[in-house]
């Protein structure tokens, strides 16, 4: 039963996305977008981790999108472009690209990370039990991962001002 | 000893209390700006009371080292050494000198941005978390810290086309390589199973990770990233045109203090976490090393603006950084912090005369606009040539025994070919630095009133003869800078034991 439905959100994941780079029309790309997020947040909780894929729902599907949508209507995006990848060379270095991506996913595929490193199955799912999926977020998010988080909060503080500077008209 | 566990609010408030001050600090300044940046008067006490929270934070700095602080069990998320200390006061002294030096340049280019202080602040907190995180975690918000506040330092002349294009470019090229870095440390987290230093330096031999796929894409990811920030060839494509574009103070700032930390980072990361693999990332380093000195050198021959030229001239100095580091040891952690600050000292001199001498569109001094300096500005023109001797490495300057030390520590390390290297692209090297010794005193000036624009105002002046004097002064005394990096490299004991642990041989001793 999770089989199918990881294999079933998967693939509506990875259609969605291809969808979402190829389709010519800004609006359409970011609504396929939403999708491919929905799938992911489905897979999060597959994976254990409720509090991620509400999250995820919320931040990504909800706010970021809302504002990629706004961004869109505010710079008039809304008729078709023209595609980035332009002239052969383009198209060829794209197929690098994507090849070299592809060998990459099967070289970490076959060397997956040694073993010790791996949780026994339940693991996340008994600490979700036992504390509730906030506390076991929450607690390493506040405590071993402290700095970090207070350092990300300078770092968006910064990019604000930053970006007030630069795009106030009359200082 | 003072014993500080890191698990506990109060500990680790106490470990962080210069980065912690700073911030503080910047966020009132920020305050102060909102109320008052109507006059220029303002502008000015704001970079008097950013001087005052960088002499907080380095007073901060100073009590951890004094107090021998260490950490109670593994320090995971910052470190309590003497390498941070270290560089963190050369980041801190970086930036005094550039709020010194823009005092009175934003004054004259009328650029009245009042939240200028608040933002330099906070990159100089990221450059210090930098400097001392023990989590690749932490490294990488300290480098998006820096580097979004200095992307926006770089734009801050709004009526200049060419700040608009550094900024948008270093923008861009930045994100491009955080992602790199981002990337690798996924992969690294993959492969070891943690993102801090210290465990992965202790997980890399039980888990026999010593050629494994994902470590090895990881590092190289690691590599690449780290190798745009310090502007190594050949990832420094965008070094000249943003350099060129941003104003002068920070452009001086993006040379000596962001370059600083990016290169304490990769130490840390490599010395630390990755000493055992040396075999892998040592002839890397290597390559990086030999290439970024031949072409930074080559390169900066053919520039004719100085601006440019002093932009490939910081290229190749990455390239002297590098060989310091490829030695792996201890001997190589303190030629770096010697060198780093008498880098800093000197390209911040440099590009401070340059800021003095272009008025409005210092992009366009040639080397030529310097000619007769000697005859109308003695004392500015001395400074110059004292910058320039030092960047070159004259005997009797600091920058000759700063690479003094470099290539003691290269061929201590078994590394002869690259000293040579660097003994031959320092020679080259002379060939566009003592042009512009030579345009100041030998050739005529232009026309009478070729140098009737500079004028030297106080603070500028003060500052730029203190540097002046201190690359003089540690160039024939230079044993009590040479103790505190020694000691800074101690970090690095237990771990940098592949290599040949070489002493640096007694100071003074050339």
């Amino acid at each position: 039963m999770t089989l199918v439905a990881f294999w079933t959100f998967a693939a509506v994941a990875i259609a969605s996305a291809v969808l979402c780079i190829t389709r010519r029309s800004p609006v359409a790309s970011a609504l396929w977008l939403v999708n491919t997020l929905f799938s992911l947040a489905a897979i999060y909780v597959l994976l254990d981790a409720p509090f991620i894929a509400a999250i995820q729902v919320l931040v990504y599907a909800g706010a970021i999108m809302v504002l990629f949508l706004f961004v869109i209507m505010l710079l008039n995006l809304g008729r078709t472009a023209p595609g980035d990848i332009k002239g052969p060379w383009g198209r060829a270095v794209a197929v690098a690209a994507g090849l070299v991506l592809v060998f990459e996913l099967v070289a970490l595929w076959l060397a997956a990370p040694p073993g010790e490193l791996e949780l026994p199955a339940g693991t996340v799912a008994g600490t979700v039990a036992a504390r509730g999926a906030v506390q076991a977020v929450a607690r390493p998010l506040f405590q071993g991962y402290l700095v970090p988080f207070e350092v990300t909060s300078v770092l968006l503080l910064a990019a604000i001002v930053g970006a007030v500077v630069l795009a106030k008209r009359r200082l | 000893m003072l014993l500080l566990d890191l698990d506990r609010g109060w500990g680790l408030l106490r470990a962080m209390a210069p980065e912690t001050l700073l911030t503080l600090w910047a966020l009132a300044l920020l305050l102060d700006a909102a109320w008052h940046h109507r006059d220029s008067g303002a502008q000015r006490r704001a970079g008097w009371l950013a001087l005052a929270g960088l002499a907080l934070s380095a007073a901060a700095t100073v009590w951890l080292w004094a107090s021998g602080a260490a950490p109670a069990g593994l320090s995971t998320t910052i470190a309590l050494d003497r390498f941070r200390y270290a560089v963190d006061l050369i980041v801190l002294v970086a930036a005094a000198l550039a709020v010194l030096l823009s005092v009175e340049y934003l004054d004259r280019e009328q650029l009245r941005i009042p939240e200028y202080h608040a933002l330099l602040l906070l990159a100089t907190v990221g450059m210090m978390l930098l400097a001392g995180g023990e989590d690749l975690f932490v490294l990488f918000l300290g480098l998006e810290l820096m580097s979004v506040s200095v992307y926006v330092l770089a734009g801050l002349d709004r009526r200049s086309p060419a700040s608009a294009e550094a900024a948008l470019k270093y923008f861009l090229l930045g994100a491009f390589a955080s992602a790199f870095l981002l990337y690798g440390i996924a992969l690294l987290y993959g492969a070891t199973g943690s993102t801090k230093l210290q465990i992965i330096a202790r997980q890399i031999g039980p888990l026999g990770l010593l050629t494994h796929p994902m470590l090895l894409a990881g590092l190289a990811l690691l590599l690449i990233g780290f190798g745009f920030k310090i502007a190594a060839v050949p990832f420094h494509m965008w070094t000249p045109d943003v350099y060129d574009g941003a104003p002068t103070p920070v452009t001086g700032f993006m040379a000596t203090a962001v370059k600083a930390a990016a290169f304490a980072a990769l130490i840390r990361v490599l010395l630390e976490a990755f000493s055992d693999v040396h075999a892998l990332w040592g002839p890397v380093i290597w390559w990086l090393a030999a290439v970024t000195m031949v072409v930074g050198n080559l390169v900066a021959l053919a520039q004719r603006s100085v601006k440019r030229m002093l932009a490939y001239s910081s290229i190749a100095h990455a390239g002297y950084l590098l060989t310091a580091l490829v030695a792996d040891s201890m001997a190589g952690a303190a030629a770096f912090l010697f060198y780093l600050l008498f880098y800093t000292l000197m390209t911040m001199g440099a590009f401070a005369i340059l800021a003095l001498k272009g008025r409005g569109g210092e992009r366009d001094v040639m080397v030529d606009d310097l000619a007769g300096l000697g005859e109308a500005h003695p004392w500015l023109a001395l400074a110059m040539a004292v910058c320039m001797l030092s960047l070159l490495g004259f005997p009797g300057t600091a920058g000759f025994i700063g690479k003094w030390y470099v290539l003691v520590a290269a061929t201590g390390a078994g590394y002869p070919g690259l000293a040579a290297i660097l003994v031959v692209t320092s020679v080259i090297s002379a060939g566009y630095y003592l042009p512009v010794v030579m345009a100041m005193y030998m050739k005529p000036q232009a026309h009478e009133r070729a140098h009737a624009g500079v004028l030297v105002p106080r603070i500028a002046g003060a500052t730029l003869a203190v540097m002046v004097a201190a690359l003089l002064v540690f160039g024939v005394w230079p044993n009590r800078v040479l103790d505190a990096a020694r000691a800074g490299s101690h970090a690095f004991i237990p771990r940098a034991m592949t290599a040949a642990v070489t002493p640096l041989p007694p100071a003074g001793a050339p």
